[in-house]
């Protein structure tokens, strides 16, 4: 039906092939619908119903007596709020700071020509593709003060060592830390392997002719051309950071006490467990302003870049 | 790339065994936790209670293996982790059937079938990769309720196609994108109608991209946690749920050689697919993150 591509033709054959030709033409929209049906309502929908259950004073079951900002200013004096929201800076800020670090290294070292490369590609980045109740689990039992890693270096002769941060409240976050670490450093080091290969061979040809050394070379050419990727890598680190719900379970449970609470622990245990709806949908929102607060700079910034070319 | 500055002396042969040295220390360090569980799952607990992370079984047992799948208790019930493992599958497998199919369509329609709005539609869509799902745990408890599919396999899959769409859309939306639009509009100079260019054009050389996108939704949904732990009933419960429920159940003599036997069951299949396709695997990973 090459008509329904071109111009109308006359109004006899227009009229004739009116009805294939209107469905034809909004088939296309009539099959994405759905998905955006889906999306309004389920997105962004269900974010404005959260929204008014945080106004409300709901408990154990959402009813709608608003409240105004009361489950607000309930969440900002509460104490493991606090504690959850100053986890999540500190937690969040060493995960991404390591994982940048650690990821940029292995990249570096790895793109000198490694023998096995492959190989030892596939090792840094196979914890991400494990559950994180996994790897919670394993870290679990690793970190065991009992039979994990402290008794084994206790066990070399080392009968001083101690490594008991995960029944020590202070110290616990770390062991969070470590585990995620763990994780996603293999994905960072993806990402800048990636960014690596993409840099023009020929900057790093004129450079070398120029007498400038590795890691002049390093510092003034690569890392400088390597900003977009720790952009990115930072955005979906935060993105992970935030999130962060699976691993706490299966590692801490939150403990010892509530001293390794992120704001996704905190919200499931007052909107599931102990009946604050009103409350647990005030920290909701207050983690998706988190993740605005991350996702608008880095969307603009984004933008602005394509727009300049 | 950096290799031209290459000098056979004793110091770049110095930093060359120190660069390996260092390369697979740190391959050591990933691979620690995995041969930890294995060797843990494969000892009696005997070896285990003398302590040792990485000293070697006395005897290689199965036992530890057989009581995850079949007898070890999660929370009440018994049954060990097969239940849930079928559970995670019924879940899986039309989940990430749907949620592929329909972002391929939609990946269709907004690069060949462009409309007004397309561009607005695909952004509004894409924020679903973004939302944290705390802000949808409640209205969507509540949905699924009325909808009568509280605690329901179907309930579940309902779930994890909603928010898997955002995904697979941007999956294949990039990936059409770069299929030349001259195709199309030939096909459709032939007299070729939307189905028909999408069945005979755009799937047979969607190969590639389908692979990545099925890899990705699978490992994303095999993986989650918190879906399953909101809206799963006893019956309905995927392997990740059990396997935090069979963890820190307290009854009896705790037996970490059934632990990580259960954890590695848990793992497997996520970490095979992984081994077998990880080129796809990273290719999601990047493609889902750095232009998502």
């Amino acid at each position: 039906m090459p008509s329904n591509v071109s111009a109308p033709a006359s109004g006899e054959r227009r009229h004739r092939r009116s009805l294939a030709g209107h469905i034809e033409r909004v088939l296309p929209r009539l099959v994405i619908a759905p998905s955006l049906g889906v999306a309004l309502f389920f997105v962004y929908g269900y974010m404005l119903w959260t929204f008014l259950l945080s106004l409300t004073n709901s408990r154990m079951l959402p009813q709608y007596d608003f409240v105004g900002f009361a489950q607000y200013a309930r969440l900002f004096a509460n104490e493991r709020w606090h504690v959850a929201a100053t986890n999540l800076v500190v937690f969040g800020g060493l995960f991404i700071v390591s994982c940048l670090v650690i990821g940029l290294l292995l990249a570096i070292f790895l793109d000198q020509r490694i023998r096995q490369e492959g190989t030892l590609r596939t090792i840094y980045l196979y914890p991400m593709a494990l559950s994180l109740i996994v790897t919670g689990v394993v870290w679990r039992w690793l970190l065991n003060p009992g039979l994990g890693i402290q008794a084994m270096v206790r066990g070399w002769g080392f009968e001083d060592f101690t490594f008991n941060w995960l029944v020590d409240s202070d110290m616990a976050i770390y062991t969070l830390v470590i585990a995620a670490v763990w994780q996603a450093s293999g994905f960072v080091m993806a990402l800048f392997l990636a960014g690596l290969r993409s840099i023009d061979d020929s900057l790093f040809q004129a450079a070398a002719l120029d007498g400038a050394s590795l890691p002049r070379i390093y510092t003034r050419i690569v890392l400088p051309s390597l900003r977009p990727v720790v952009f990115s890598a930072v955005m979906i680190l935060a993105h992970i950071a935030i999130k962060s719900f699976d691993l706490v379970m299966a590692l801490t449970g939150g403990g010892p006490g509530y001293a390794t609470d992120l704001p996704a622990t905190f919200m499931y245990a007052h909107t599931f467990t102990r009946g604050q709806i009103g409350l647990g949908s005030a920290s909701a929102i207050m983690m998706l302003c988190g993740v605005l607060a991350i996702l608008v700079p880095y969307l603009y910034s984004e933008l602005r870049g394509q727009r300049h070319g | 790339m950096a290799n031209m500055v290459r000098r056979h002396t004793t110091s770049a042969r110095l930093w060359r065994t120190g660069l390996y040295t260092l390369l697979i220390v740190a391959a050591l360090v990933y691979l620690l936790p995995l041969v930890v569980m294995l060797l843990t799952s494969l000892k009696p607990l005997d070896d285990i209670r003398a302590g040792g992370l990485l000293s070697l079984p006395s005897t290689i047992s199965f036992e530890a293996w057989s009581k995850a799948w079949g007898s070890a208790c999660t929370g009440m019930r018994c049954n060990g982790m097969s239940g849930y493992f079928l559970n995670s599958i019924a879940i899986v497998v039309p989940a990430v059937a749907i949620s592929s199919f329909v972002g391929a369509l939609n990946g269709y329609v907004l690069t060949k079938w462009r409309f007004r709005g397309a561009n607005l539609c695909f952004a509004l869509l894409l924020f679903g990769c973004f939302v944290p799902f705390q802000v949808v745990l409640m209205p969507m408890a509540r949905t699924l309720g009325w909808l009568g599919l509280a605690s329901s396999t179907s309930g579940l899959v309902l779930v994890h196609v909603v928010y898997g769409i955002a995904f697979t859309t941007l999956f294949f939306r990039n990936y059409y994108v770069s299929i030349p639009d001259e195709m199309i509009a030939a096909a459709k100079l032939d007299g070729a109608g939307f189905w028909r260019i999408f069945w005979r054009i755009l799937l047979p050389v969607s190969g590639p991209i389908i692979t990545v996108t099925v890899i990705w939704q699978f490992t994303q949904i095999w993986n989650d946690f918190l879906f399953g732990v909101s809206f799963a009933g006893f019956d309905s419960q995927p392997v990740t749920v059990a396997l935090n429920n069979m963890v820190n159940t307290s009854t009896g003599v705790k037996e970490y050689n059934v632990d990580m036997a259960a954890a590695m069951i848990a793992a497997l299949p996520t970490l095979v697919v992984y081994v077998l396709a990880g080129k796809y695997f990273v290719r999601g990973l990047t493609a889902g993150s750095v232009k998502g």
